[in-house]
């Protein structure tokens, strides 16, 4: 699946997208969060503190418990800042 | 209904765009619009530029879909969306709602609402530029209190 990254989110990852395959073992939005802060310092400072991530599973936004099977595309981001 | 959502760099005209609403048209009654622009401070430290970054396809879906619920509760007879992305100077446009209807009530709730609605949902993110260095604008909690009041009472602001 392809993740994509936003403001503070890309920032601190270093890349604005990417491609995973994550084990089967995440299932939800939390799971994957929790894995990803596994990959490398850059990901931990990122998801330092999964409140304050938000997610969005092909453009639509999600919640820690939502299921991230059959996702095409799934954005992490800070809250919003716009208007 | 005419929907107009448009994400883009370059400026927009107030005016004009009330025009496209309104050409032609004799059942209009009221038109609110309003527009967001770019303060030359941000949380009391004066700032040089503001630089809002987007996701697309996101803010665009996100944004017709609440275009789309302001349809289903007001009787609205135009609606245009305009947000700027990229990096914008203090007193630059950077958001514009414009709402028609036979008469006001609906005019003025629909803009507000599409409002809250932007500043929360709509994944646009704001950067500045301050003398102390360049940040990411924090999320206000006053915000999201303003959108979680056009919720029927005991739903789930993420749903």
């Amino acid at each position: 699946m392809k993740l994509v990254y936003f403001a503070w989110v890309r920032e601190r990852i270093g890349k604005a997208e990417e491609d995973i395959s994550p084990p089967t073992s995440v299932v939800t939005v939390a799971d994957l969060i929790a894995w990803l802060s596994q990959r490398g310092e850059e990901y931990a400072h990122a998801f330092e503190n999964p409140k304050v991530i938000r997610a969005a599973i092909d453009r639509n936004h999600a919640r820690p418990d939502s299921p991230i099977a059959n996702a095409g595309e799934i954005a992490f981001f800070p809250p919003m800042t716009g208007g | 209904m005419s929907a107009t959502i448009r994400l883009q760099r370059e400026d927009f005209d107030v005016a004009a765009e009330v025009g496209r609403l309104t050409h032609g048209r004799s059942d209009i009654g009221a038109v609110v619009t309003f527009t967001g622009v770019c303060r030359g401070d941000e949380a009391g430290e004066p700032i040089a530029a503001l630089t809002l970054e987007h996701y697309p396809e996101m803010a665009r879906a996100e944004i017709a879909r609440h275009v789309e619920e302001a349809q289903g509760r007001w009787p609205l007879l135009g609606v245009t969306v305009i947000h700027r992305y990229g990096r914008l100077l203090p007193g630059d446009n950077i958001v514009l709602v414009v709402t028609a209807s036979a008469h006001r009530e609906a005019a003025f709730a629909a803009a507000e609402f599409l409002m809250d609605y932007l500043k929360t949902r709509a994944p646009f993110w704001k950067k500045v530029e301050r003398a102390s260095g360049a940040v990411w604008v924090e999320a206000k909690a006053s915000d999201d209190a303003a959108a979680l009041r056009w919720r029927p009472a005991g739903r789930d602001a993420a749903e």
